[in-house]
């Protein structure tokens, strides 16, 4: 009997927990599927909204767009809202997988965001149907003043032998060929095969001067003094910068990346209505300043950026550049299947030299 | 034997064994089915070897070699550390190699990961071992971001699944064949060679089964302990999964991959016949 009970019990206690996902309350106003980044918005701006609107945010997260993508495309989870890159925006309208925005639902984007974000976003969303900009910056090159000499405002920085075993490079396709692309005067979102040949080749004269490709370590390794040099989000700096006031950012006189990461809606999108309350909620300049305050990362909310208290925050060249005063900037576009296909391969023979 | 089919017939034991062939299906022959699909198909689904055969281009099978070349050399150090470990841990009374055994199974229970990045801390140019050496006014050691950190890695991680086979097939050695080896005047080392280690064969194979394979397969350790500089066929398959979104490619490189742990696992199981060495 003693024997019996125990099972019982034992089966209880690991069905319990098994249940529980399927109906726990679901809010009084049903719920939101959020697939976000990681780390990219302050926890508390979730309690907020579920407490304000009754609606209860399921939320999810990945570590790069390439791990989101086929998630969303082949429906095996369903999720309302997503906030990808630039160029993966444009590769999910290409595939039809969002849904047009209804702005009458979101008053607080148009209101609020700043009118060159929305300029800038028409390189992927032609007509602004499909997107809100949540987070936007620079990729640039985040140095140690203690331990370099002499100024840093190139990507040829980063092939500099002084530096051997000093530098920090990204850990992803896209970005590490912006930089050898970029540094040979190209543009980021070339096609040619000899142009990206030769970016391929000097990746791979590169290598022995990397002390690691790293992607979100960058900032923990710098702050550590790991590295002398390293390539990093704009978004990151100002947080590395707190911590450690020997490091200092630059956008390259090359010319650099500039990035838009957007709140959009899938095609499927079980609760589209709650999606567009989530949204509108993200706009809202008290919680836009809450989530940059917290992730750091630029806000392209105008309105929040008003509220920001202190001065050199505000008028930060790292969190807000004039991008005016820079040359060369781009965006990534989606370049085609065989042209991502181009990519990889060649960043795999960069990466098994 | 003969016992056994017939048990196994009984109704009753077929209704018990259904949860675990339930899970066994889901988990293992369904997952299985579709790496050989995506594997042997390309993005329209027609049937091709191509996926299989790019095996053979340069970058993947200098991947696998070196991935072959680590591993082999992982395996290497921790047979040569776990055995005379093992031989000490059997000879032990029992109240103390409970204990050692406890010890070596308990950072088993720490996550794997954890248990990585906690070396990354280590090894690194300002870590803890590198301050404490300067302390000491010795020499720093550079190996983070290095094969040689990768094959530390692996032999920290897997070193146990090596010590425990060993262990079990040591204990499992009739003391009175050693005394007897003994009796008839074969001195220490006759004795080890001729008697104690050809008995303890199994648990070897199965020890270097079991650190071979997950060593062979690895990613997670040469990206946090090579700095992603060294590509193993582990982040080849990895990044044909995450980041290049081609799980043709990767499934059939995976295909690959698992012919050379088949063909591992058909080697354990011609001389570890009784199972001596499942401990684990």
């Amino acid at each position: 009997m003693k024997k019996i009970l125990s099972i019982a019990c034992l089966s209880a206690a690991l069905l319990l927990p098994l249940s529980g996902c399927g109906n726990t309350s679901s809010g009084e106003n049903g719920e939101v599927i959020v697939y976000n980044w990681g780390e990219y918005l302050d926890p508390e701006t979730l309690q907020m909204f579920e407490e304000e609107t009754g609606i209860r945010v399921v939320y999810d997260e990945y570590e790069t767009n390439e791990i989101m993508y086929p998630k969303v495309e082949t429906g095996a989870t369903e999720y309302d809202v997503l906030c990808p890159s630039d160029y993966m925006i444009q590769k999910l309208i290409d595939n039809d997988l969002l849904a047009e925005l209804n702005f009458d639902n979101i008053p607080n984007a148009k209101a609020n965001i700043g009118s060159q974000y929305w300029e800038q976003s028409t390189e992927f969303d032609p007509e602004n149907k499909y997107s809100v900009p949540y987070c936007w910056g620079t990729v640039g090159i985040l140095y140690n003043k203690t331990m370099v000499d002499g100024t840093i405002d190139s990507w040829s920085v980063l092939w500099d032998e002084k530096y051997a075993d000093n530098i920090l490079m990204q850990d992803s396709v896209r970005d590490a060929f912006m930089v050898s692309l970029k540094r040979n005067g190209y543009s980021m979102n070339s096609t040619d095969a000899g142009e990206l040949e030769t970016a391929k080749q000097d990746l791979i004269d590169q290598k022995p001067l990397v002390q690691a490709y790293v992607v979100d370590q960058v900032r923990d390794k710098m702050i550590g003094n790991e590295a002398a040099i390293g390539v990093i989000y704009s978004g990151e700096a100002i947080y590395t910068q707190r911590e450690n006031p020997d490091l200092e950012y630059v956008i390259p006189k090359e010319g650099t990346n500039v990035w838009i990461d957007s709140w959009v809606i899938t095609k499927n999108a079980p609760n589209k209505e709650n999606a567009e309350k989530f949204i509108d909620f993200m706009c809202r300049p008290d919680i836009a300043l809450k989530n940059f305050e917290y992730i750091t990362y630029s806000t392209p909310n105008d309105a929040a950026r008003e509220l920001i208290e202190e001065d050199d925050i505000r008028n930060s060249p790292i969190a807000f550049p004039e991008l005016s005063q820079y040359s060369n900037l781009e965006t990534f576009r989606y370049l085609g299947e065989d042209a991502d296909q181009l990519y990889n391969d060649l960043w795999k023979e960069v990466k098994s030299n | 034997m003969k016992l056994n089919t017939v048990k196994h017939n009984k109704p009753a034991g077929r209704l018990l064994s259904a949860p675990f062939l339930l899970w066994e299906t889901l988990f293992i022959i369904v997952p299985l089915a579709m790496v050989f699909y995506y594997g042997l198909t390309d993005r329209s689904g027609a049937f091709t070897l191509e996926n299989v055969a790019a095996i053979l281009g340069a970058e993947h099978a200098k991947a696998l070699w070196l991935s072959v070349c680590l591993s082999f050399v992982s395996t290497l150090i921790c047979f040569l550390l776990a055995y005379p470990l093992a031989m000490i841990l059997a000879n032990m009374n029992v109240n103390q190699h409970s204990f050692i055994v406890l010890i070596f199974i308990l950072p088993m229970w720490m996550n794997f990961l954890l248990r990585t990045l906690a070396w990354q801390t280590l090894l690194e140019k300002n870590g803890v071992i590198n301050n404490i050496l300067e302390f000491l006014h010795i020499p720093p050691l550079n190996i983070i971001n290095t094969p040689a950190a990768i094959i530390l890695g692996m032999v920290y991680n897997f070193l146990p699944f090596m010590v425990l086979p060993i262990y079990n097939s040591l204990v499992k050695v009739d003391p009175n064949v050693i005394n007897a080896a003994r009796d008839l005047g074969a001195n220490e080392l006759q004795t080890f060679f001729k008697i104690t280690f050809p008995l303890t064969i199994p648990g070897v194979i199965s020890g270097v089964t079991m650190v071979f394979v997950p060593a062979l397969t690895t990613f997670v350790i040469s990206k946090l302990l090579g700095g992603s500089k060294i590509l193993l066929i582990g982040n080849v398959i990895e990044e044909e999964f995450t980041q290049a979104g081609n799980w043709h490619l990767g499934s059939g490189l995976s295909i690959v991959l698992m012919i050379f742990i088949i063909f591992n696992m058909v080697i354990s199981a011609v001389f570890d016949k009784n199972g001596e060495g499942n401990m684990l």
